[in-house]
């Protein structure tokens, strides 16, 4: 078994654009965990000096031409007497320099400890300067810490509603495949006919039975839900298949004639030995479901406000207006993009490692 | 698949039925509308029957009129409200695959011919990309792109002057400056799966003894790929037929962000209006579409391959 393992790790890490998507998931989940601290701002509170602030020019020179290190000038915001549009101009006679650890607005870290120091950012009142990384929503509010924020919703959408589908795939397979007769006609009748619905209608016809007066924490489960309602179809039909070859084995007979139980022969001796497999799959069924989430929540069937996700953060950029005045709004699609492409990444370097005969095709 | 469509049908109800609300529920806070007009608006619909009196009803209007129901919100037959926007969808979803194949087989058969060559690896990294954008974000970036290059009619399939305009060539020529984008959005989401199963496929085939022996034989190279390439495209039939029902409900989400007249933005506006027998007859519609897409593959797969057909 260790020879195996080890193989396996080896293999994987001959793919080069796994270990590239294995590196890239690791910096957005540090980034995602420290989101709180890493963001300068408290993702909900608006700016009214700042809305629609294009994204702030982080400069490294004054007008003399001197160097003096990252720095940004306060804005100040005008009416345009012309065409009456917001205009945002910089007060060049002062300098705000970027610095780190800097005391800002308050946030509990973790949702436990209440503080107010952040990674980075300016020591000037909101009113004046911002330093707006990625520009500001039409509240004033900080969209690199709204992107931050929001990577926790649909960073983990994914792992936990893949757990869950995974988790139910594995137990219906098992029970169909190792009971097999009545039990097995019926669960694969009920594969067949769940199967029998494309996913994305499904996905946003049981999104709007969640109620609309849910809190957004509830709404969050109700979406992970129902997005790992619709994946483990494939899982279970696919674990019924291994266990059928599986339980002819000596070491299920021997299991039996020792006289353990079937419950516990199948959580102990045959979903363990599907293992390999369900990683892979799992692997394979996260970019699926963030795409899912971001899609649903861009529709505004899924995830709430005041919670956040990458896919409601779009939702403002819905309107030709919106992209055309506004397109530093389309920034959160790229973290959509980056999470998804190395989850793809890791997923498909991973089946080469693990099956290297290519037995597991597209679930 | 006359008992699978019935059950499909009672779970097409029951997910309507569990929405909260129902499509009298939007004007139980408007202040113009009274209590005993709501009281005259649930009964003239049939909302006050019990559930099962409803679906039952439905049913026997299916099986004996072939009436699938009549939508609150626009008051005409649901059937008649669905065929109306078939044309569109068909068309661009039919559009969509059409593309996608013509990409897909030849970037599959190029890569596994040159496998871990320089474009074998461009080839998967790009159509990674494509399954990696989310449909409605491509629509996004493609309409922003459009724009900065000064593009003015963006979205819907005609410009603002064709809409009722009679058919002619410069109709057909906007037609088709509106139809690329939908096509790619939702052709590309694909793309990568079938490029690397044709890829896989051929891969097998190259590897194979009969490959060997064709060449044994003295045929030249490009006899060889030939038969190579008939044989790696048949398992692809099987995907042909999974392949319209998913298309055609990933075309649901892109219409609605490119303003396309087609059932998707059709049915989420039903979904929002708890507009019950559209929502039931649209969710009925796709299963019944991947029921035969199913039979279908199945049969022509037996078409195609001698070995299925003996077995």
């Amino acid at each position: 078994m260790e020879g195996t393992r080890k193989r396996i790790i080896r293999n994987f890490f001959k793919h080069k654009l796994g270990v590239l998507g294995l590196i890239m998931l690791g910096v957005i989940y540090f980034i995602v965990i420290f989101s709180d601290f890493i963001a300068p701002y408290n993702y909900m509170t608006s700016h009214r000096n700042f809305v629609y602030a294009a994204p702030s020019k982080i400069r490294f020179f004054d007008d003399e031409g001197k160097w003096r290190g990252p720095f940004i000038y306060p804005i100040t915001r005008t009416r345009n007497p012309v065409t009456y549009r917001l205009e945002f101009t910089e007060d060049r006679s002062e300098i705000i320099p970027i610095k780190l650890f800097v005391r800002g607005e308050e946030y509990k870290f973790w949702g436990i400890f209440k503080t107010d120091l952040h990674l980075f950012g300016v020591e000037a009142s909101t009113d004046r300067a911002m330093i707006l990384l990625f520009g500001a929503d039409r509240f004033g509010r900080d969209l690199f810490s709204r992107v931050l924020i929001g990577g926790k919703v649909s960073m983990s959408v994914g792992l936990i509603g893949t757990f869950i589908s995974v988790f139910i795939g594995a137990i219906v397979g098992s029970l169909s495949g190792f009971y097999g007769g009545m039990t097995d006609v019926l669960i694969q009748r009920l594969i067949e006919l769940l199967r029998s619905f494309p996913r994305i209608p499904l996905w946003l016809a049981l999104a709007t039975i969640l109620p609309p007066n849910w809190p957004s924490t509830w709404v969050y489960f109700g979406i992970v839900t129902v997005l790992s309602l619709i994946g483990w179809m494939g899982v279970a039909r696919v674990v019924r298949g291994m266990v059928l070859s599986l339980r002819e084995k000596e070491f299920v007979l021997a299991a039996k004639v020792s006289g353990v139980s079937n419950m516990k022969i199948i959580t102990r001796h045959l979903v363990p030995n599907t293992i390999s497999y369900l990683i892979v799959v799992s692997t394979l069924s996260i970019p699926g479901m963030i795409l899912g989430e971001s899609a649903l929540s861009f529709l505004g069937l899924g995830i709430k406000e005041p919670m956040t996700s990458w896919g409601l953060l779009l939702k403002q950029a819905q309107s030709l207006s919106e992209l055309e005045s506004h397109p530093w709004l389309m920034i959160p699609g790229i973290f959509i993009i980056l999470a998804v492409l190395s989850f793809n990444f890791v997923g498909d370097a991973l089946r080469d490692a693990v099956d290297p005969y290519r037995a597991v095709e597209k679930v | 698949m006359i008992p699978m469509m019935v059950l499909i049908s009672i779970i097409c109800f029951l997910i309507t039925e569990l929405q909260p609300g129902d499509f009298v529920s939007q004007y139980l806070d408007n202040p113009r509308i009274s209590p005993a007009q709501i009281e005259l608006l649930k009964k003239n619909l049939g909302l006050d029957d019990p559930g099962y009196i409803r679906y039952l009803n439905w049913v026997k209007g299916i099986v004996t009129r072939g009436d699938f129901g009549y939508s609150f919100a626009f008051q005409r037959p649901v059937g008649e409200l669905i065929w109306e926007r078939m044309g569109w969808t068909i068309f661009i979803a039919l559009g969509a695959i059409v593309f996608q194949w013509l990409l897909a087989v030849p970037m599959g058969i190029y890569s596994a011919l040159h496998p871990y060559s320089f474009g074998d690896y461009t080839l998967t990294v790009i159509g990674f990309i494509g399954l990696s954008i989310p449909d409605f974000f491509m629509a996004l970036m493609l309409m922003y792109l459009m724009l900065q290059m000064g593009a003015t009619s963006i979205g819907g399939l005609f410009s603002p002057q064709f809409v009722g305009a009679p058919f002619s060539l410069a109709k057909l020529l906007d037609l088709l400056s509106h139809l690329w984008m939908p096509l790619i959005v939702v052709g590309m989401s694909g793309l990568a799966g079938l490029m690397r199963v044709m890829r896989g496929n051929m891969l097998d085939v190259v590897s194979s003894p009969y490959i060997t022996s064709l060449r044994a034989h003295g045929l030249d190279e490009k006899t060889v790929r030939k038969h190579a390439i008939k044989n790696a495209l048949n398992p692809m039939v099987s995907i042909a037929g999974t392949e319209l029902p998913n298309v055609f409900s990933g075309t649901i989400i892109t219409a609605i962000v490119l303003n396309l007249p087609t059932m998707g933005p059709f049915f989420y506006n039903a979904l929002l209006n708890h507009d019950q027998y559209l929502v039931m007859t649209f969710l009925m519609f796709i299963a019944f579409i991947t029921q035969i897409g199913n039979l279908l593959a199945d049969i022509a797969l037996a078409v195609l391959d001698p070995r299925i057909r003996m077995s």
